[in-house]
């Protein structure tokens, strides 16, 4: 009777899932549910972050726009929503309120909503508040093996913050990305301190041992010169 | 320098090409079907006759505008003729395939996210989109191979993953696509273990009802309202699996067409809020009839059960409201349910109504029609009536020795002698061709949302313009405001105005003037100026006459149409006043002693100073014809049974002319019908628009003065236009919900 036989693997198997699911939420206290990088994908009004409030383009930052703008043909402007986005967010202290981009709508004349898709489409435009310094944890599989999931825990513990959370002092929020950095839990702390101090930390890498990208201990592959890339010999057809 | 060498190189390779053809063309292709598409193409065709000629879907039509444009595609081995530019999906329409899909639209815009509609084209590594895929002349489409199938499977399966199965209690069940087509490509299980993903419902205003976890992205109605409602609230939000349909601030859907997206949604997740949980679509009757809110006669599907209408559906009309339908219509039919007239009753001294017996108050009431003078006698007919009840009270009237007959909305003296002077000449479907309006004195968002649909649709796809005189208001495509009133036509008509270069070098160019006007003093001076500025512009022309009128109610075309063609000046003399469901007509000047029957199907203006009540069948009972604005004449079925002690209105007026003595020559709706063809034939020719073919010319000119004052607003609120829509608990609930910014 394989199926029979299947029917009990299966149900095992999830009680096997079940199981393990409800010891690791034991554990950790908490009911641990998915949590995605960006924020919520509907607006809710707040004192700093409401349609009301009104909100404009500094006049260096105009200038700004009509540069931008004069990028694109003046019938296609809404091409210039991702640099007016980005260049919202730097001038509103590293995210956008929505009256933010309610003003690109209106500067690059369409519904609001289309600049909202764009919004929330791309994790690195922030639309709640952030610290001064957004520091973002890698989430991926290669770096949570290697112990991304400790140095979150690190920063959230050091700062004593929740994920997405931003310091009282609004110095600080922690959030999740794809990989950018190699740092310990130990150095995330300096550099967390250094933030603090108002220091620069080195970019790049944090691994003395590496050159940039680079393998730890130097380069182990790829040590020639690269080869052309083989083409087909015309004369021999 | 470099091109010259690879020239050289490549030159070998040409002459290989004609001197060693097959080994060479053996290396460009594998198959031998591209070497010789042709004789590939035979031998395809060749097994056709195993195949059976299949009819096209839903009725697919092709049109080849250039004989030119025509090439064959094979359909599973099966050859068609399909005109150029048309997609695979459409190829395969025509073929008699149906290719499962959920986010193609024919309709909208094409987005391709669903991947549902994958079929196998030959020499493809890949399934193809069928939807937004270009047919190529020669292609070899395969919608049945395993390859298409395990495609189909493989993407409803991703679509299942996170959709809910709360199928039992979603209103969708048994219409769901998703559903449906589970039943063809799903598995009885899923591979997925994790949790399923959920989303927080959307507030989209009294009419709509979100589940936004049951939504599977299909962006249909990002699509409609951004294409066809013209409303751009709604936005796809986020990104992977936290992907949803937003508004993202809150923000209720403002539009008078926001009901389709629940016909057009695949999933249940955008439903009807008023019929949530109360009806299964298969405990439904359906019948198809026509709608009365307004005077474009939009064709609807009644859905009922038992006595109770439970739902109203579009149904597929293209030359009138394509398949979308206002929210008035769609949400009127709890109107029928409420403030229903069931009894004759008679006004007692004490102001009260009592009940009585048809018998009674017929008699009563022809007793004190023979009492008046035959000229006090008024007969107005409502917005609602049909054109068998307008016959049947013109009759009665005539014999009563009167003419005293009106419709309301048609304001002073209509005129009635040339059918091209209030109707939508260019038709509605043909609005589409024009490529500049002028819409004078109307809002057509509000009077009739379907020929807005039009006009927007118009203004989308071949950038028309759109010029307004009138009073500041909502438009969804943009216009250019020349004026409130009548000096902006004055200034058109004498050629001062910018905007005559416009109408001069416009090719089809459309006037529209709004029923709105019809009140004024000065109408006739107003259409004779817009005659001039028509003449002016070539708008009448033998192929083209974009000289329309738009009509506000159902009853106005028929009403001209059978000759009841008073004003509502003979009200001041009257003293026995037959209201057939005329509510919004002014009774100011009305004699205190006069005598008002009222015969109509709600409890609305009208009854309160009715002495005597008629009741009647709403539109959803009775069989009659509408003569929509475009001159087309259409017929409603009854759906649901009538209320109470309701009869048909020409049967009431029958039965009243015989107690009067003065019995009219009809006992059926045939010989109504009959008798209709006498005055007006037209009405017969059921679903066929009838055009005028007098001209303009022969119309007597007016030498009227043009008043200054700014044009009105003939449509105050827009849900809220006749007694049944007024007696709508739905319909309120809008008013106050869309009209409180």
């Amino acid at each position: 009777m394989p199926a029979t036989r299947h029917g009990a693997k299966r149900l095992h198997g999830l009680r096997q899932i079940l199981l393990s699911s409800h010891i690791v939420s034991g554990t950790a206290g908490a009911g641990q549910s998915r949590s995605y990088s960006t924020a919520l994908n509907y607006h809710l009004d707040s004192p700093d972050n409401n349609p009301k409030m009104k909100w404009e383009f500094s006049t260096t930052n105009m200038e700004r726009v009509k540069e931008i703008l004069s990028h694109y043909p003046s019938n296609y402007k809404q091409s210039a929503v991702i640099p007016l986005l980005d260049l919202a967010q730097q001038q509103h202290g590293g995210w956008l309120p929505v009256s933010a981009m309610n003003e690109i709508a209106r500067v690059i004349e369409v519904a609001p909503i289309r600049v909202y898709e764009v919004a929330t489409f791309y994790s690195m435009f922030n639309r709640t508040k952030v610290g001064k310094y957004h520091l973002l944890v890698c989430g991926t599989t290669p770096c949570m093996i290697r112990g991304s999931r400790d140095i979150e825990d690190a920063l959230l513990k050091h700062l004593g913050v929740k994920r997405n959370e931003v310091t009282k002092d609004g110095l600080f929020s922690v959030g999740e990305m794809e990989c950018m950095e190699d740092v310990t839990p130990k150095r995330v702390v300096e550099i967390v301190e250094m933030l603090r101090r108002g220091e620069a930390p080195p970019d790049g890498t944090q691994n003395p041992n590496r050159i940039r990208s680079g393998p730890q201990g130097g380069n182990t592959t790829l040590l020639s010169e690269p080869k052309p890339p083989p083409c087909r010999d015309l004369d021999a057809c | 320098m470099g091109f010259l060498q690879a020239l050289r190189r490549a030159r070998p390779l040409l002459r290989s090409n004609f001197t060693r053809s097959r080994i060479a063309s053996q290396w460009i292709s594998s198959t031998t079907d591209l070497r010789n598409p042709e004789a590939a193409a035979a031998a395809a065709a060749e097994p056709a006759p195993a195949v059976p000629p299949r009819n096209p879907v839903g009725g697919a039509r092709i049109e080849f505008a250039n004989p030119d444009d025509a090439m064959e595609v094979f359909v599973d081995g099966y050859p068609v003729k399909i005109p150029k530019g048309m997609t695979v999906l459409q190829a395969c329409e025509v073929a008699g395939v149906d290719i499962p899909r959920f986010c193609y639209h024919s309709r909208l815009s094409i987005a391709g996210n669903c991947r549902m509609c994958l079929v196998e084209v030959e020499k493809s590594p890949k399934p193809v989109a069928s939807c937004a895929m270009p047919a190529l002349p020669g292609m070899k489409i395969k919608t049945n191979t395993p390859i298409a199938k395990k495609a189909r499977e493989g993407v409803m399966e991703f679509l299942l993953m996170n959709h809910p199965l709360d199928c039992p209690i979603c209103d969708q069940g048994g219409e769901c696509d998703l559903q449906d087509q589970s039943m063809a490509f799903g598995s009885d299980r899923g591979r997925f273990t994790e949790m399923k993903r959920s989303v927080v419902d959307k507030n989209l205003g009294p009419l709509v009802k979100t589940v936004m976890t049951r939504c599977i992205q299909c962006t249909r109605c990002v699509r409609f309202a951004t294409e066809i409602a013209g409303v751009q609230d709604l936005g796809m939000l986020g990104r992977g699996s936290g992907e949803e349909i937003g508004t993202y601030v809150e923000n209720i859907m403002t539009s008078e067409l926001s009901g389709n997206v629940i016909d057009i949604c695949p999933v249940g997740a955008l439903t009807s809020k008023p019929f949530a949980f109360k009806a299964r679509n298969w405990e439904l009757k359906g019948t198809e009839s026509i709608d009365v809110t307004d005077a474009v006669g939009s064709n609807i599907r009644i859905d009922s059960r038992g006595p109770e209408v439970m739902r109203i559906l579009p149904r597929l009309n293209e030359d009138i409201n394509e398949e979308w339908i206002s929210d008035k219509t769609r949400f009127c039919y709890d109107g029928l349910k409420r403030q229903r007239l069931n009894d004759p009753m008679v006004r007692d001294r004490d102001g009260r109504f009592k009940s009585v017996s048809w018998r009674d108050a017929l008699s009563i009431v022809a007793e004190i029609a023979h009492q008046v003078k035959p000229n006090e006698i008024v007969g107005i007919a409502g917005q609602l009536s049909d054109a068998e009840s307008m016959i049947a009270l013109k009759d009665f009237v005539n014999r009563m020795g009167s003419n005293n007959l009106l419709c309301e909305g048609n304001g002073l003296s209509p005129q009635a002698d040339i059918r091209g002077s209030f109707l939508l000449n260019s038709s509605i479907a043909g609005l589409e061709k024009a490529d500049l309006f002028l819409i004078i004195g109307s809002q057509p968002r509000v009077e009739a949302p379907m020929v807005n649909a039009r006009i927007r649709k118009a203004v989308r796809a071949s950038q028309a313009k759109v010029a307004y005189i009138g009073p500041s208001t909502d438009f969804n495509y943009d216009i250019e405001h020349i004026g409130t009133g009548p000096r902006a036509l004055i200034d058109i008509a004498e050629g001062r105005h910018p905007f005559c270069s416009a109408i001069l070098s416009a090719k089809k160019p459309a006037i529209i003037v709004g029923a709105g006007i019809f009140g004024r003093k000065d109408k006739d001076a107003i259409i004779t100026t817009v005659e001039t500025i028509a003449k002016l512009g070539g708008v009448v022309r033998p192929d083209w006459n974009g000289l329309n009128v738009l009509l506000l109610n159902a009853a106005q075309a028929a009403a001209l149409d059978l000759g009841l063609v008073s004003g509502p000046e003979c009200i001041s003399s009257a003293k026995f006043v037959y209201l057939m469901g005329a509510d919004d007509i002014n009774l100011d000047g009305l004699p205190r002693d006069a005598f008002v029957l009222y015969q109509g199907h709600h409890g609305d203006k009208g009854v309160y100073r009715a002495n005597v009540i008629f009741p009647s069948a709403a539109f959803s009972e009775k069989e009659g014809t509408y003569e929509n604005t475009e001159g087309c004449p259409q017929w409603t079925v009854p759906a649901v049974p009538t209320v109470g002690d309701a009869r048909d209105d020409w049967k009431i007026v029958r039965a009243l002319s015989e107690v009067a003595g003065v019995c009219l020559p009809y006992d059926s709706l045939a010989a109504v019908r009959s008798r209709m063809s006498v005055v007006a034939p037209n009405l017969l020719n059921v679903d066929e628009r009838e055009t005028s073919t007098v001209s303009q010319g022969l119309k007597p000119e007016f030498r009227r003065e043009l008043s200054m004052s700014p044009f009105g607003v003939a449509v105050e609120n827009f849900y809220m236009t006749d007694s049944i829509t007024r007696a709508s608990k739905i319909m309120a609930q809008c008013s106050s919900t869309f009209s409180k910014k």
